[in-house]
């Protein structure tokens, strides 16, 4: 239930992590070597204050104001008690106790890259960042290929930008947030994870099935909310490189002062760029864009342990063009050319953000939030002869109070909260401006009996000017039959205003004709969607050999009452209208992840989606989306050596299945793509504990979908369409890159 | 709408009411015999099932258990009976043996021998 607050409430969660902080190793020797303990419990006297070391024997705590003895025990080893004076930093060799050791046996339980809720009521993964480092490259879109819970898909065959669906449904219908302040959404919902650097993700959780009602009323499959990493726990520099065969170079600086006990600050700066032309399929069009993103960020951390404050104030800027088309096409000679097919999109972006939280020093299950942020999203775009600009403005502000009824067994939290949207469109030659509004209160009730039961329960009440005034009420419920036995369950509704051109970008790169069913609707004269999601899940925890694993089935229904439906299905032609039929999307997931040691782990997924759609031409599945996917990733890593030095292995498959095609000149009506499996694998050498390298291969089985633009050769003739893509474009692509850290 | 407000108002004045009175959220710490996770939960539903006991929270490595309390409902003393009539031995109070007893085995604390 705590974890479960603060995973999903940033301001109890930045709590623990901003106060001041003593840092330590725990250590022990053995012969002339020192070796790190992980796993050493570390607690103040007297107090509930208390961690373990990690995997290098490492740990930080919070300081406290009164007490200075720190108690530090480890099955095998004398407990021992240390006064710590002023002390920021201190280095602790534990002894073996004679009485106590245990021969042969270590208990030592290494941390895992993927952690499965066991303790919340929803279904939560949390991915840390020594899963984030498994992934090839770069950023946040690329940080799933290894998480079974979401696949990862390509959207066109021309940005190469990587598009991610969860329950069958793609992003529009997740929630993704910010440390909890919505992110992706609006304008930036086609490309908007590429905007945010890898190396700046302290940690991802993932919520399966309908969220929290403190987040607002739009996740409907799931919400994916990333952590920042934080100026005061974060290291004092980082420096990252990349390089692919593909072309594409990387740049990340990152650092970190506190300049007192009160303040700290952090300043993020990433760059890439890719310049050389790809077209490895001889279709005359590049595989992967010509791209170059600066971004930076300036963050500012305020803590005051002993007034009970902490507050976050960040600002960032982001600049991004992708140059797509024809190979040779040149901007400044080619645009409006109808002879060479050219695009380019460019992309500036800024976000300012501010936080506060309060805890009540006397009280500390009572506690006060406040969050603002505000972004501006402008993208100037043309693709051939079409044009699409957006210029996304955009406010939210969140209050929220977090306390108990009679005990902590039953906690609360009651909110308010107001979003504000602007948009102001250009689609070919037409105009759209919108602005949404909305105004919202929650209250959001949890009990856990301590034992074997807890639930969620959640109502929150909205006001928007264009999908009106409407209740989202939500529920989850966890009971542990016994403690290697979870079961879930959830309920609730979502809705949202869709984005037609903004979330179905890729249309720009086709020469379809856009047509919208209007039926007096408030949005693009379209009604807002809305859907019911529910969900069970069961998970069983065994041991196995001398590892130990656990298996994991759920199954989550996402019902449409109303949708907005974009019909790909007659060639020539996209239309948009509002839902006539049922509309649904099942997913069935079953894996099995196991840990054979410390060593080596095993993750397998086995996937089924069913996802049909009342379309005018009938209830069809939902075109590119594969029915099975399967999927493994197998993790192998030395023992990390007194100076921090290591080997990390991990590889992965993913089987993808058969996936519907629509009808076009390429491609039968009632076709079907072909299957076809990938494969990726990293191998990193750590030499010290601050500084290793590490490479890899993606798609080394050389996968390719061969032909991905339909009608290449006349990219002006109808037929020209780039958006039906259900495989790679392109194929082996071997990186190299190296972080080094202070 | 209106009722989440009506909600707010009342729930926000409260926790602010609750901050002025000190008193009626008294923090005390004290001392459980126990051993494992198991004690754990245990004795904090002991605690928890006090009217008047708003927060439990033992602590495994020190035996150390924090509540914030209503001394008025809950005094300190009731607080102790209720996790000693769960089988674990406080600062204050002591468990009967046949309770102690029957607890798992891996909540058999070293105990000294009464009587």
């Amino acid at each position: 239930m705590k974890h479960i607050l603060s995973l999903l409430l940033s301001v109890t969660c930045l709590m623990t992590i901003a106060q001041e902080t003593l840092d330590g190793t725990i250590l022990t020797k053995e012969g002339t070597q020192d070796l790190p303990l992980p796993g050493a419990s570390i607690y103040w006297l007297g107090t509930q204050e208390g961690t373990t070391s990690d995997e290098e024997g490492k740990f930080n705590l919070p300081l406290q104001k009164s007490i200075d003895q720190l108690i530090i025990s480890y099955i095998g080893f004398k407990t021992d008690t240390v006064q710590i004076q002023n002390k920021k930093k201190i280095i602790h060799f534990l002894i073996p106790s004679e009485a106590e050791t245990l021969d042969e046996v270590t208990l030592t339980q290494r941390r895992k890259a993927i952690q499965k809720s066991y303790l919340e009521a929803q279904n939560i993964v949390n991915v840390n960042s020594a899963e984030l480092l498994k992934a090839a490259c770069c950023n946040l879109s690329e940080s799933f290929e290894t998480n079974p819970s979401i696949d990862v898909n390509f959207s066109d065959a021309l940005t190469g930008t990587k598009q991610i669906k969860m329950l069958g449904l793609t992003s529009p219908y997740l929630l993704i947030t910010e440390e909890n302040i919505p992110m992706v959404r609006g304008a930036s919902q086609a490309y908007g994870l590429t905007f945010t650097p890898g190396t700046w993700i302290e940690s991802i959780q993932i919520t399966k099935g309908t969220g929290s009602v403190a987040n607002g009323f739009e996740s409907i499959a799931g919400q994916i909310n990333t952590e920042i990493k934080k100026p005061f726990s974060d290291l004092p520099l980082f420096i990252n490189l990349f390089t692919s065969a593909n072309g594409r170079q990387e740049v990340n600086l990152q650092g970190n002062k506190k300049l007192n006990d009160k303040w700290s600050t952090g300043l993020f700066l990433h760059a890439n760029q890719r310049n050389q032309a790809m077209d490895q399929n001889g279709d005359a069009f590049l595989d992967v864009p010509l791209a170059d993103q600066v971004n930076f960020l300036n963050r500012w951390q305020y803590t005051n342990p002993n007034k009970g404050l902490v507050s976050f104030g960040s600002f960032r800027w982001m600049k991004d063009r992708k140059q797509i088309g024809a190979v040779g096409y040149n901007p400044s000679l080619d645009r409006n050319s109808n002879s060479i097919w050219g695009s380019e999109i460019k992309t500036n972006r800024i976000d300012a953000s501010l936080k506060v939280g309060y805890v009540f020093p006397e009280i500390t299950y009572q506690s006060f939030g406040f969050q603002s942020a505000y972004s501006r999203h402008d993208q100037e775009a043309y693709y051939g002869p079409r044009v699409y600009e957006i210029d996304h403005e955009s406010f939210y502000a969140n209050l929220l109070f977090n306390s108990i009824i009679r005990n902590t067994k039953n906690k609360f939290k009651a909110g308010l909260n107001v979003t504000f949207d602007r948009y102001l469109e250009t689609v070919d030659q037409f105009f759209f401006n919108r602005t949404d509004r909305s105004f919202g209160g929650f209250f959001e009730y949890s009990f856990d009996n301590l034992e074997n039961f807890s639930l969620v329960g959640g109502l929150r009440a909205d006001i928007h000017n264009n999908l009106g005034t409407f209740f989202t009420p939500r529920v989850h419920l966890r009971y542990l039959p016994n403690p290697k036995t979870i079961l879930r369950a959830s309920v609730g509704n979502g809705r949202k205003a869709a984005n037609i051109f903004a979330e179905n970008q890729t249309l720009f790169g086709t020469n379809r004709v856009i047509s919208i069913v209007e039926n007096g609707g408030s949005i693009y004269g379209l009604n807002p969607e809305k859907a019911w999601n529910y969900g069970v899940s069961i998970r069983q925890l065994f041991n196995l050999g001398s590892g130990s694993g656990d298996i994991t089935a759920d199954y989550y229904i996402t019902n449409f009452i109303d949708q907005v439906v974009a019909d790909w299905e007659q060639k020539h032609q996209i239309s948009f209208y509002n839902l006539e039929g049922p509309s649904r999307a099942n997913s069935f997931q079953l894996s099995l992840d196991y840990s054979l040691s410390k060593a080596l782990s095993f993750r397998f997924a086995y996937k089924n989606y069913d996802v049909k759609t009342t379309y005018n031409s009938g209830f069809l599945q939902r075109p590119l989306q594969a029915q099975n996917i399967f999927f493994a990733n197998v993790g192998w890593e030395t023992e990390r050596k007194s100076n921090g030095a290591q080997w990390r292995w991990d590889l992965t498959y993913h089987s993808i299945g058969a996936q519907r095609l629509v009808a076009t000149s390429r491609d039968d009506k009632g076709s079907y793509s072909p299957s076809y499996g990938l494969w990726n694998s990293q191998l990193t050498r750590a030499l010290k504990t601050n500084f290793e390298i590490y490479s890899g291969m993606e798609n080394f089985g050389n996968y390719r979908q061969l032909n991905p633009i339909i009608g290449a050769e006349n990219p002006f003739g109808a037929d020209f369409d780039t958006s039906q893509v259900y495989a790679p474009i392109f194929g082996r692509m071997i990186y190299a890159g190296l972080r080094w850290n202070l | 709408m209106k009722k989440l407000i009506i909600i707010l108002m009342i729930t926000l004045p409260l926790g602010v009411k609750g901050q002025e009175k000190l008193n009626k959220n008294t923090k005390a710490s004290f001392e459980v015999s126990g051993n494992c996770e198991m004690c754990k939960k245990r004795i904090e539903k002991a605690a928890l099932s006090v009217k008047g006991v708003k927060m439990a929270n033992w602590d495994i490595p020190t035996n150390i258990i924090s509540v914030i309390h209503n001394p008025e409902k809950a005094p300190i003393q009731t607080v102790h009976e209720a996790i000693a009539t769960v089988g674990h031995d406080t600062s204050l109070s002591k468990a009967d043996s046949e309770v102690y007893d029957k607890l798992p085995m891996c909540c058999l604390y070293d105990r000294d021998k009464i009587e």
